[in-house]
């Protein structure tokens, strides 16, 4: 005898306590601490601040701690957190050109006033995995200091934007409140300063592929990375009562301009255009691949075909926010089961129609 | 209204949300009431469940709920689905209100995916949950053209997409998210509810709101407004009807989920309204199942 099944309530409070259980998994093992994760998961930490867009590695960290490493997890819980924040103001912008650098390459010029700083990177390891890690790897030799003070360098593209061989960003944007999009409803289509903000937020895989695509030919836009740089940067905010800005603290980004080769128009003579990425902590990937796409979104303003997904403001910007979209993918899971017996009874409804059709068909046939 | 402190220690507004974003959805409420069927932009907030799993629903029925409001939650018109269980359970602790089953005693009703079979009367709220609040989302993706299309009454591409099911099927194949007309000027997505719920939105004495958190839209039907389901005079819109009638208490006239027994498929239907099945029950009425059983 079928029973209408009760105790949703109880199978809910038993999956908590099993999450639970798995995420410390065996306890003969130590438990992970903040800290370690802060410290040592760092790459991971930043990107949960970037695409949760807060500055906390604590509390990033600690996010990654309770989604047992699973990185849009983390992020979603850090943005649920962030909703309940006070705002007491906005900050200055932040001048990345004052940068303090870690790390600064530029792909366009040999050599750069500043020079190019390779700083902690991957790129010239090979990928061989160091078993030394999963013994004990001890700690690692002291890098070779270059300079006791973090340098400060001007931005490669502003040393071209002199001559003019580079667009210079547009100053009355720069005068303008930027746009909130956790705050007021998005509309298409966006103003520059809200799309980089929902780039900025934006999953980093789904950018990195659309950035990948611009290079293969759909809606190639010959980009060279002007610069990427790493370090930290002054935040500044100025009360309303004090009349000038104070420091109030200082926050690690990752910045990439990119330029692109733009053929001018009837209004514009050749040069070469900006496409912006930046990133809360050390995010290259990301900060590169959303210079790409930011690049690509400008073709309407610069006169070019949209004829690719990059091109295309509603498609990219509706579909890169990962707590969005995999909330509604995994939404799937929830019972649908009222419109899937609605579905059902069409379905067979269409299969009698179709079955009689033949019946009769057939039965013409043999008359 | 007063900041409640839970068990954990954690502090929060009454109903969760700060009351300069309940105002701010309140705002939203306001125009969607004034203008039925029109989708409200309004800038919804990150919420601690995941989109999709009725974060608009939620803050549309936080921004209205009072201490003394009694709330049902249903999904697939049953309370004890997990989901109605997590939602009940998320309000029954962020701002202490009293909750039923009885769709009677209830002032505020959130839902996924039904509405009640029990007629609702005036005075109570139904919150809907919405995935995809733009009905001509799957004729055209882009939102700057649908608004367009609002904006101009511009609805000939619904009508041409179902004379096609009717050249191709016979019939409208739209089961559920059967598009209505409101208040005889939107074309409005009554949410994935099925067809069979349709005739219960017109002149509905009950305040219809609709949440849709994702894509930050809230809009609504208020009560008394004629709410017409799309149709061509020679194809007049139908609602599904089942051959057999509640297992459990002889309904012929709810909507009816399948329910698998066996290996060997068999089959029963059963109210998908569980306070109506149960009710009807209480009352002594009896379906098939059950005197099977005895
Ligand atoms: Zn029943």
């Amino acid at each position: 005898m079928y029973v209408a099944v009760k105790g949703g309530e109880r199978a809910i409070d038993n999956a908590h306590r099993l999450l639970a259980e798995d995420r410390r998994g065996k306890t003969s093992t130590p438990d992970l601490t903040v800290d370690q994760i802060r410290e040592q998961m760092k790459l991971a930490v930043d990107r949960v601040m970037t695409e949760g867009s807060v500055y906390d590695p604590d509390l990033a960290a600690l996010a990654l701690k309770q989604a047992r490493g699973d990185m849009i997890e983390a992020i979603f819980l850090v943005r649920a957190y962030r909703t309940t924040l006070a705002r007491f103001g906005s900050s200055l912008p932040v001048e990345t050109g004052s940068m303090k650098i870690d790390r600064r390459i530029s792909a366009a010029f040999k050599d750069v006033p500043g020079g190019q700083i390779l700083g902690p990177t991957f790129d010239y390891t090979h990928r061989l995995i160091d078993f030394k890690l999963a013994a004990d790897g001890g700690d690692p030799e002291e890098a070779i200091s270059m300079d006791d003070a973090m340098p400060q360098a001007r931005h490669v593209l502003d040393l071209l934007a002199g001559e003019g061989l580079v667009e210079t960003p547009e100053a009355s944007q720069d005068q303008a409140p930027p746009g909130d999009i956790t705050r007021t409803p998005v509309e298409f289509p966006m103003d520059r300063s809200t799309r980089l903000q929902s780039l900025a937020r934006g999953d980093e895989g789904f950018l990195l592929a659309l950035g990948y695509s611009t290079q293969r030919g759909y809606a190639r836009t010959h980009p060279f990375a002007g610069e990427i740089r790493v370090g930290r940067v002054a935040v500044e905010f100025q009360p309303e009562e004090l009349g000038f800005p104070i420091q109030i603290g200082e926050m690690e980004m990752t910045e990439c301009n990119m330029i692109n080769q733009f053929q001018g128009s009837k209004t514009v003579p050749p040069q070469f255009t900006r496409g912006y990425g930046i990133a809360l902590g050390h995010g290259e990937r990301k900060a590169m691949a959303m210079a790409l796409v930011d690049r690509s979104l400008r073709a309407g303003e610069l006169g070019e075909e949209r004829t690719a997904p990059s091109q295309d403001e509603e498609f990219v910007l509706s579909h890169c926010d990962n707590v969005q979209a995999t909330g509604f993918v995994e939404h799937l899971k929830l019972p649908h089961y009222v419109d899937f017996q609605s579905e059902l009874n069409l379905v067979r409804k269409m299969r009698r129609q179709v079955e009689d059709g033949i019946a009769f068909a057939g039965k013409e046939a043999a008359e | 209204m007063s900041t409640e402190t839970q068990d954990d220690g954690l502090e929060y507004n009454f109903a969760y949300l700060d009351e300069q974003t309940k105002r701010m959805i309140r705002r939203a409420l306001l125009k969607a009431v004034a203008v039925p069927g029109y989708q409200v932009p309004f800038a919804g907030r990150e919420m601690p469940m995941p989109y999709g799993w009725g974060t608009g629903g939620i803050q549309v029925t936080a921004s209205i709920l009072e201490p003394d409001d009694v709330l049902k939650v249903i999904d697939q018109g049953a309370d004890d689905t997990t989901n109605a269980v997590s939602i009940r359970k998320f309000f029954q602790r962020v701002a202490g209100v009293a909750t039923t089953e009885k769709t009677e005693g209830a002032t505020l009703i959130q839902t996924r995916h039904r509405i009640p079979e029990m007629p609702l009367h005036e005075g109570q709220i139904l919150v809907y949950q919405v995935p995809i609040p733009e009905p001509l989302r799957f004729l055209e993706p882009r939102e700057t053209e649908t608004r367009k299309m609002h904006a101009l009454e511009e609805y000939g591409l619904m009508h041409v997409k179902l004379y096609e099911d009717i050249a191709r099927h016979g019939h409208i194949a739209t089961t559920y998210a059967y598009p209505v007309k409101v208040n005889d000027r939107y074309i409005m997505d009554p949410s994935p509810t099925p067809k069979f719920d349709n005739p219960k939105m017109n002149r509905c004495a009950a305040l219809q709101l609709f949440g849709a958190g994702r894509e930050k839209r809230i809009y609504a039907v208020p009560p008394y407004t004629d709410v017409v389901s799309l149709d061509f005079e020679d194809h007049p819109f139908e609602i599904q009807a089942w051959d057999n009638p509640c297992s459990l208490c002889g309904e012929t006239n709810s909507f009816l989920d399948e329910v698998i027994m066996d290996d060997q498929g068999t089959r029963m239907f059963v109210c998908s309204d569980t306070d109506h099945c149960t009710t009807r029950q209480q009352q002594g009425y009896q379906g098939p199942g059950q005197e099977a059983a005895e």
